[in-house]
């Protein structure tokens, strides 16, 4: 069975998982978005790739953040730009989702960034639409959020240059992480040796062994030596529960402070996918220390994104 | 109508015969195999010669929807469905809209089935009211009306108090308690098997304890009350092998497993395929292997459709928003065929298991081809090979994982008390 996102020529024809992607289209896109990256520094931001296309951006479920990014990003290529709540309009009228997909493409869309509460909804809108429209995943549920797992790689590869000696622990909330689940799997299929899940038992999914990944519950234990560290966001309604009983205990264990960054290589990096909690999963001095680039990551996200839209535009 | 059913290759799994003959039909009911009595003269001659005719197929779980469903499916496009595919008896879960709780209600059903006189409907009372877990129903009333056993569907009892009073009240009477053995707290939210392709795909998992720990609850509870429990859909190695266990103990559980359960796992789930959305979920190749394995050495008793037309509006929507279940009278036959093909199961064995066994747990008639017995046959092709699709499908639902697949085994009559229904 051919891959939902890829055509009969295995071009990338939508970006909807970093799980399956060959590893050659994964260098070709971070290698297209460090030429655009000059883009933003010039005095006037634009190329004109996707001048007269329409991006329209879906967004089932709320993120001004993504959403403002892939907006940047597709406004830098002269594409005309649609953004739609879906969210507070047709679907809580009772429009069907796939009815609202035919609507917009009637209008002549030519790219749908989607979000979606729901894994998966974005196979199923990729599967619907006509040939001449691309589905790009801003993020499905606890699937996948492959544009942050690229802008990600990119982030590392920037500052670490060979992917294929590192050892990158992941930390948090794996189980309901979207970015850890297309992180770890570009990490591994870009050839990195070790990569390591952190966090209680509650918070991490059945299947990372399957997945390449080793597990730990001690923090300490797992940062020892690594060069990269991915903290991942811990949602407000899962700080007190079943899952964990407080954000304090949670901190105190699973928290990165400047003391467990200690345990790593000493020029290891520090990433968030942001919108942080500070004093939850990261101690402030640790956001915003010398280690950290995750304002870099937030910089690389727009020519990331500019080099997956315009990367999809050349493929019928 | 006097029928004779020529050169059939008959398999009887209640008696285990199987042989090439001729079988003659009258008054509705089997008269006699070989040389026509004397007197006999068949207004029918059907040829059969490269066909088997078998008794007609029962189903343990077929959803008709009717009534409160009418959208996803009636009692006339189901029950030609159920012709189709060879089944001529069928038990109905009571997950209905209004729920069977009440002997009216029952009596309707059971009405507008007689007077469409197709397949023989028998339905399954709920075991509480609205399915709520909360009071009993009058099963006694119900069993009046024509229920055969009292189940939940697929809700579940949350208060195990009410449950070990429904298996006692149950049991006053006789009845048998159909449960599907899942712990609603630890399935909560699920909708795919937990394990490595639920992990990658970011989908809640149902993990295999839902299963195992409310067998184990049944299994004290049958123990202390020795109420008949019938335990429907397993779906885990763990499961089987508990309720191994527990029948070597002796307790009084019966168990089946839906079709698809011996086909299909996890990862076929592929790129999200609402198909595969069912109730218990695919699990592993490993649990897939003991359910065939169980199926075959009789520790599962019999396997069913477990047919539940849905609608496109329902269906095709994201993976955990679909609803669950799938169309399958018209499967039931071609996959066990296919079970039994690629296990080495004996077909007289494999076809008891939706014949005979089925009956036996049902306390229906039928199931079986003697003289005397009701005239209820599936007479089929074994070497006919079709495929899959909306258009050859009967049921109003064409939500199948099986969509675009060619299956083996075509039915090519289907007799009900004597009277050709389907050809």
């Amino acid at each position: 069975m051919r891959h939902p996102q890829l055509n009969s020529h295995g071009e990338l024809r939508h970006l909807l998982t970093i799980d399956g992607l060959p590893r050659d289209v994964i260098t070709h896109i971070l290698d297209t978005a460090a030429s655009f990256l000059e883009v933003s520094d010039r005095a006037v931001k634009k190329v004109p790739l996707l001048r007269g296309k329409s991006v329209f951006n879906l967004f089932f479920e709320n993120s001004t953040r993504t959403r403002t990014t892939f907006e940047i990003a597709a406004t830098r290529l002269s594409a005309d730009v649609v953004n739609l709540d879906v969210r507070t309009s047709s679907t809580s009228k009772g429009e069907s989702l796939l009815d609202t997909i035919d609507n917009l493409a009637a209008m002549n869309a030519d790219m749908f960034v989607v979000r979606h509460a729901q894994s998966g909804a974005p196979f199923m809108i990729a599967q619907h639409v006509g040939p001449g429209l691309h589905v790009i995943n801003a993020g499905d549920g606890r699937h996948a959020h492959p544009t942050q797992g690229l802008l990600d790689m990119y982030t590392i590869r920037h500052f670490k240059k060979d992917l294929t000696s590192l050892r990158v622990a992941v930390v948090g909330d794996i189980l309901h992480s979207r970015v850890a689940r297309s992180d770890i799997q570009a990490l591994t299929t870009l050839g990195v040796p070790e990569v390591r899940a952190i966090g209680p038992l509650t918070l991490l999914p059945p299947g990372l062994k399957e997945m390449g990944v080793q597990t730990y519950t001690d923090m300490r234990e797992g940062l020892r030596g690594v060069d990269v560290i991915i903290m991942l966001r811990l949602q407000n309604e899962r700080m007190r529960g079943a899952l964990l009983p407080s954000a304090q205990e949670y901190f105190k264990h699973y928290g990165l402070t400047e003391d467990k960054l200690a345990l790593a290589a000493p020029d290891a990096i520090v990433m968030h996918p942001g919108p942080m909690n500070r004093g939850v999963e990261i101690e402030s001095a640790v956001a915003d220390g010398k280690q950290s680039v995750i304002l870099s990551q937030v910089t690389f996200g727009i020519a990331v994104r500019m080099a997956v839209m315009s990367i999809l535009a050349g493929t019928r | 109508m006097n029928i004779t059913l020529a050169g059939a290759r008959i398999i009887d799994p209640a008696s285990g015969l199987d042989r090439i003959d001729d079988l003659h039909v009258a008054q509705g009911r089997i008269l006699a195999m070989g040389q026509a009595p004397e007197g006999f003269t068949a207004e029918r001659r059907i040829e059969a010669a490269g066909l088997i005719a078998c008794p007609g197929l029962i189903d343990l779980s077929a959803r008709l929807r009717e009534p409160g469903y009418e959208y996803k499916a009636t009692l006339e496009s189901e029950m030609q469905a159920a012709l189709a595919g060879g089944v001529t008896s069928l038990l109905c879960p009571p997950d209905t809209d209004p729920v069977l709780d009440e002997p009216g209600l029952v009596e309707m059903l059971k009405h507008r089935a007689r007077s469409l006189d197709q397949a023989h409907l028998y339905p399954l009372g709920a075991l509480t009211i609205g399915l709520n877990g909360e009071v009993l129903t009058e099963m006694a009333e119900l069993a009046e009306a024509g229920c055969v056993g009292f189940s939940q569907a697929n809700v579940a009892v949350m208060d195990t108090q009410v449950l070990a009073r429904a298996l006692q009240y149950a049991r006053s009477f006789g009845y048998t308690v159909w449960i599907q053995p899942q712990d609603p707290h630890l399935a909560k939210g699920g909708v795919a098997h937990s394990g490595p392709v639920s992990g990658r795909l970011g989908l809640s998992g149902v993990p295999v304890t839902a299963e195992t720990v409310a067998l184990h609850t049944l299994f004290e509870l049958v123990r202390s009350h020795c109420c008949r429990v019938h335990l429907c859909r397993i779906s885990s190695a763990r499961g089987v092998e508990l309720l191994r266990e527990a029948r070597r103990e002796g307790l009084p559980v019966t168990a089946d497993v839906a079709v698809h359960h011996l086909h299909l796992t996890d990862v076929d789930i592929g790129f999200f395929d609402s198909n595969c959305r069912v109730i218990p979920p695919f699990r592993s190749q490993r649990d897939r292997d003991a359910l065939c394995a169980a199926l075959a050495d009789g520790t599962i008793d019999a396997v069913c459709s477990d047919h539940t037309p849905v609608d496109d509006d329902a269906k095709l929507l994201p993976f955990g928003e679909a609803e669950p279940g799938v169309t399958g009278l018209e499967l039931l036959l071609p996959l066990t065929l296919a079970w039994a093909e690629r296990h080495q199961v004996p077909l007289v064995k494999a076809l008891a298991r939706i014949t005979v066994d089925a009956a036996r747990i049902a306390g229906c008639e039928g199931g079986s081809i003697a003289p005397g017995q009701p005239a209820d046959l599936c007479v089929f092709d074994p070497k006919q090979a079709w495929v899959v699709s909306p258009v050859s499908l009967r049921s109003q639902g064409h939500h199948t994982p099986f969509i675009e697949r060619e299956v083996l085994g075509r039915v090519r009559y289907t007799l009900v008390g004597g009277r050709v229904v389907h050809e």
